[in-house]
């Protein structure tokens, strides 16, 4: 290692390897921030163009591309050779700000870029003249770059920084077109929203007290010691509280039906897909790598948890008229059952959650793409008016009823592999209630969606005048989206090996730490370490 | 000294949780303020207080003489309060906005996004 004194007195001599990083970070490490910096560049870019709107989506398409690009590098990378690190301003961590990826972060970084390529796709569509104007494009990238960051960081405040820039990207498009109900349904999102990130950052506050310290590794390698004299319990159940309210679980989750119908179909899709699921990373990531002692005292208080928001999401479902506020219910339900996963906590059962959540992020989004084309055909959001889409959409019919049984987790479609995993876990612990419960929400949840395939599709058109034929020169590109998204869904119904696969192998990363904390404070002796 | 501003958080987060309870969004967002203000000092307070200089090194150190103040907290918190301020200004745009379109600030009075819901049909 190279030792070289700087200037002063000699005998207070600082040996630079001691504070800074010396080697070059290699260049495929930059990896790692290159999602993030390819977002900001590119909304920045966009702000420029802000008039140009034209040249919105080829601009927004090229660095989404770029990013799905860099992600499956980087989890190639990962895969090879375990945790990518880089530490900003070449400090040393904990001093420095940490990037660390390992397979849970760069899978769900990658997945959500590739859902929001096909969410800017859809967006042409969806999204007018004036909402261009008034900047949708540069705001999904931003949100796009507040996503990367938080599954990439390796630093609870910068996790915490992650999450407002995402939040205020997400205000942003949420409230865009300015519609009476969008304006009601902005103020519950934005409110509570924002309530449960400063509960966070309280609970960032008393961590720092405790630690001394924000970088994760370096607090999941003290916590062990501190176990005995801290309050780490009270802390854990913070955390645990602020991101339970992100990711809209019960008795948290009013927000999320209060809003998501309100803005257009492609905010809510991505919104679906994607925000819920920075909470639950938020939770796993926590639970696992700082808290897992904690996590496993709390795991009767998750399972209670995980059944309401299961049996609440798929009852609620069943009790709307509005096809979207339905959908809405049924992203609840789902993140029950990604819950089970934690309250379970053996490693198949944490792959289940990962699985699901992959599988969600991108089953989500594109109901929700689902639902705004229906609705743009039937020029209705609501069942008791709906009918006749089968006769004149054969095709969407046919997109829909895979997505329904998607969706509800029924075979051959990618829905059914985490659930059997959770089923078989809960099974091995003996946890009967919870997987009655999540085969009963399921089952419920059938019953919802099937009827809106009953209702929006089988069902002739209510009126005498048949529906007008839909024309729109953007609808090949809102199918090609749909189409896209639905996909992987049956790919990875019919041959989930590959993705069972490294879902096990991140559970298996995150059941143990070590892996992660090593690739962040490399065992090799730097300098004069004592 | 810590306990005054324990005590002193504890009042913020009371005052913000009462007025974030109450109906009018006006009232909703001055809790926001107080509730971002409460955290700042909270997180200010939790990086212990240290009654000291700042963290200047002096010409021709290497590291600073004695104890210095910990810098790390008022980084942080000065990250909060620009996060919070721009959250501020988009919540006043929105109440404002939305006292202008809906017509009331009772937030029970808006409940377009949430009407009566009618239940779906039960059958053909």
């Amino acid at each position: 290692m190279d030792i070289k004194p700087i200037a002063g007195k000699e005998e207070m001599a600082v040996n630079l390897a001691d504070a800074l990083v010396i080697v070059p970070t290699p260049l495929a490490d930059w990896l790692i921030v290159a999602p993030v910096i390819i977002c900001l560049a590119a909304g920045g870019l966009l702000m420029m163009l802000q008039k140009n709107i034209r040249q919105h989506m080829p601009v927004a398409l090229v660095a989404l591309g770029l990013v799905i690009i860099a992600d499956a590098a980087l989890l190639w990378r990962v895969l090879e050779s375990g945790p990518v690190v880089m530490t900003m301003g070449r400090w040393l961590p904990p001093f420095g700000i940490t990037f660390a990826a390992d397979i849970l972060g760069v899978l769900f970084a990658l997945t959500a870029a590739i859902v929001a390529f096909f969410g800017a796709l859809f967006a042409k569509l969806d999204v007018d003249n004036t909402e261009l104007r008034y900047g949708f494009y540069p705001f999904l990238m931003m949100m796009m770059a507040g996503i990367s960051g938080a599954f990439l960081t390796g630093d609870i405040f910068n996790l915490y920084v992650w999450f407002e820039v995402l939040l205020i990207s997400s205000f942003g498009l949420i409230v865009l077109g300015s519609r009476h109900e969008q304006l009601d349904g902005t103020l519950r999102y934005a409110f509570l929203n924002l309530v449960a990130t400063t509960i966070f950052l309280v609970a960032t506050g008393y961590l720092y007290g405790v630690f001394g310290t924000l970088n994760m590794a370096d607090i999941a390698r003290k916590a062990e010691g501190l176990r005995d004299s801290t309050p780490l319990m009270t802390l854990a159940a913070l955390f645990f509280f602020a991101f339970a309210m992100k990711a809209a679980a019960f008795p948290l989750n009013f927000w999320l039906p209060a809003s998501y119908h309100t803005p257009r179909s492609v905010v809510s899709a991505l919104f679906a897909g994607l925000l819920t699921k920075v909470g639950i990373y938020a939770l796993i990531r926590t639970g696992f790598t700082l808290f897992p002692d904690e996590l496993h005292a709390y795991s009767g208080a998750f399972a209670i948890v995980a059944a309401l928001t299961m049996l609440l999401g798929a009852l609620g479902a069943l009790a709307q008229n509005d096809i979207r506020k339905l959908m809405a219910f049924t992203v609840i339900s789902g993140i029950g059952v990604m819950l089970m996963g934690l309250a379970l906590g053996q490693p198949l059962a944490l792959a289940g959650t990962i699985f699901y959540a992959l599988h969600s992020m991108i089953a989500m989004t594109a109901i929700f793409i689902l639902a705004g084309l229906m609705h743009r055909r039937m020029g209705t959001p609501n069942l008791s008016e709906a009918g006749g889409l089968y006769e004149t959409s054969p095709f969407l019919s046919a997109i829909a009823l895979v997505l329904i049984l998607t969706v509800s987790g029924l075979p051959p479609f990618s829905g059914l592999w985490p659930k059997v995993m959770l089923v078989k876990a809960g099974l091995d612990v003996g946890a009967f209630w919870l997987v009655g419960v999540l085969l009963v929400s399921a089952f419920v949840t059938t019953l919802a969606l099937g009827r809106v395939f009953t209702l929006a599709f089988w069902r002739p058109a209510p009126s005498k005048v048949a529906l007008p034929p839909f024309e729109n020169k953007h609808q090949s590109a809102a199918i090609i989206a749909l189409l896209a998204l639905t996909v992987p869904l049956v790919g990875f119904g019919l041959y989930p090996e590959p993705l069972v696969h490294v879902s096990l192998s991140a559970a298996e990363w995150l059941q143990n730490p070590q892996r992660y904390i090593d690739a962040v404070f490399p065992v090799v002796v730097t300098g004069v370490a004592p | 000294m810590e306990t005054l501003l324990a005590v002193l958080v504890g009042i913020y987060m009371c005052a913000a949780v009462y007025l974030m309870l109450s109906k009018h969004t006006i009232r909703l967002i001055l809790g926001v303020a107080l509730l971002s203000n409460g955290v700042n000092l909270l997180i200010f307070t939790a990086g212990r207080l240290t009654p000291e200089v700042p963290a200047f090194v002096p010409f021709g150190a290497t590291v600073p003489d004695g104890v210095v103040a910990n810098a790390l907290p008022q980084a942080l918190i000065l990250t909060a309060i620009v996060i919070g301020f721009s959250l501020f200004a988009f919540l006043l745009v929105l109440i404002y906005r939305a006292y202008q379109d809906l017509g009331t600030d009772n937030s029970s009075e808006m409940k377009l996004a949430e009407p009566q819901s009618t239940m779906p049909p039960n059958g053909y």
